[in-house]
């Protein structure tokens, strides 16, 4: 039995655990491994692996970047809506919490659903220009699979999948992408008539390939009414799953790009911002989880021409999956993700 | 950065890794990577530049307090003793971020048609 110092971390669901040193250690050795074996993707430096270390196992409560090196944070989805309701939300996050970009948005958290009840998000968008000064954008998730039945007029692939229907599948994804694509640009066009900085198209591909097909349509079309308007890309994994499996965005296969193949056709189609997602698996160690998120994420921040936000809310970029996010897991994934990865924004 | 509880989140974030907002000049740089798509160093650079100050210095709440105050950039009202009622703020501040960084803000054009000025 070693008599090694055991040392507070956290699992992916959360919950507290400890390791010693040379137990983060090899996590950090595995969670890289699983990122370089499966996006063939070059492994973390031993510089970096041991500053991920070092960083991991501190027995302190909180981490934090070096002084100077402070990125900016883009806050999807600002506020609950509960206590101080949209405005109040924007405002306290601007006035109390640091935020840099604020972002609009309506609880039913879809382009399809906001396209329904635009006048009233403008109105609310250009009263909160009135008040705020850091830029507000307006954000929604392309929610590909709201188009489909019983929630849309298209046949459901979901269903037509596991019964062998493949080309009608492929057909109704195909059709449920430029109808998403036209919402999204009817939205963004909207709020930005009505003063918004910026769009934000959340959790892109979401529902795979056709989902991503959306948001780049979508994205070149809004760059070519709106040629000023901040665009941010998020996705939604790490992978884009192949739903479809043959969709091309200017010849590139959408299904089974990773991050750094992902920002070249986000940056292409006019995004001015690409927020990388990379999921958790709950079951492994916060060590684990940061290195294999850095791992995948490390080539797309270093080739891509545009800002880099890391995606670190529940669930993602390393952060666990937890309601109640722990503030040792949450500051420690922030810092690794500016230290090593040299995000532009979170 | 993605949803989650706004203390164990948004705070957490802010305080470990975030460039203050207005209580810094968050902001400022964030429209230059909205607007021009650049990248962090650029952004700062481009920022620190206009402002007279050093990119380090971007994130730092008492220096950029005093320069958002001279330049009219907007600050955060508090209460006590930080209460700024003859100073630019919100649209106002925004004419001003418009000009000293010399890029347009989409709300302060569209102001300016609705206002006829």
């Amino acid at each position: 039995m070693t008599t090694e110092e055991r040392i507070p971390t956290r699992l992916g669901d959360g919950s507290l655990l400890t390791l010693t040193r040379s137990q983060m250690q090899a996590d950090i050795e595995a969670g890289v491994e699983a990122a370089v074996k499966r996006a063939h993707v070059p492994p973390l430096t031993a510089a970096e692996a041991d500053h991920l270390l070092d960083i991991c196992a501190s027995r302190a409560r909180f981490s934090s970047v070096d002084l100077g090196t402070e990125v900016v944070l883009s806050i999807d989805g600002t506020g609950g809506q509960l206590v101080a309701g949209r405005q109040g939300d924007l405002l306290t996050f601007e006035q109390y919490l640091g935020a840099d970009i604020v972002e609009l948005y309506h609880m039913d958290y879809s382009f399809k659903a906001v396209k329904t009840v635009l006048p009233f998000e403008r109105q609310s968008l250009k009263n909160a220009q009135q008040a705020l000064t850091v830029p507000v954008q307006y954000g929604a998730m392309p929610d590909l699979g709201r188009y489909s039945r019983p929630d849309g007029p298209i046949a459901n692939w979901s269903e037509l999948l596991p019964l062998g229907r493949i080309a009608e599948a492929r057909a109704a994804q195909e059709e449920a992408a430029e109808m998403a694509a036209h919402d999204i640009t009817f939205v963004a066009e909207g709020v930005w008539e009505a003063g918004a900085d910026g769009i934000d198209l959340d959790t892109s591909g979401a529902a795979g390939d056709a989902d991503l097909l959306a948001a780049l349509t979508a994205t070149r079309e809004i760059r070519g009414r709106c040629p000023d308007m901040g665009i941010e890309m998020g996705m939604a994994s790490e992978m884009v799953l192949g739903m479809h499996g043959e969709l091309e965005w200017q010849g590139a296969r959408l299904a089974g790009l990773w991050p750094h193949q992902q920002v070249k056709l986000a940056a292409a189609a006019g995004a001015t911002v690409f927020g990388p997602a990379v999921n958790v698996n709950s079951t492994k160690s916060l060590p684990w989880n940061l290195a294999r998120t850095l791992t995948l994420c490390k080539p797309c921040c270093e080739e891509s021409q545009i800002p880099v936000h890391m995606n670190v809310g529940m669930g993602v970029g390393g952060v666990p999956m937890a309601v109640r996010a722990p503030v040792d897991a949450v500051s420690r994934a922030a810092r690794a993700c500016v230290d090593i990865l040299k995000v532009d924004g979170l | 950065m993605g949803a989650g509880d706004p203390l164990g989140m948004s705070a957490t974030h802010a305080n470990a890794a975030g460039m203050g907002g207005m209580r810094a000049a968050g902001d400022l740089v964030a429209r230059l990577q909205m607007t021009r798509g650049m990248r962090l160093p650029e952004a700062k650079r481009y920022v620190a530049d206009k402002l007279g100050v050093g990119p380090s210095d971007l994130s730092d709440a008492p220096t950029m307090h005093e320069v958002r105050g001279e330049l009219g950039l907007g600050r955060i009202c508090y209460g006590g003793a930080a209460l700024y009622p003859d100073q630019p703020s919100a649209m106002e501040a925004k004419f001003r971020i418009a000009e000293v960084l010399g890029i347009p803000v989409n709300c302060v054009e569209r102001f300016r048609t609705h206002a006829r000025i």
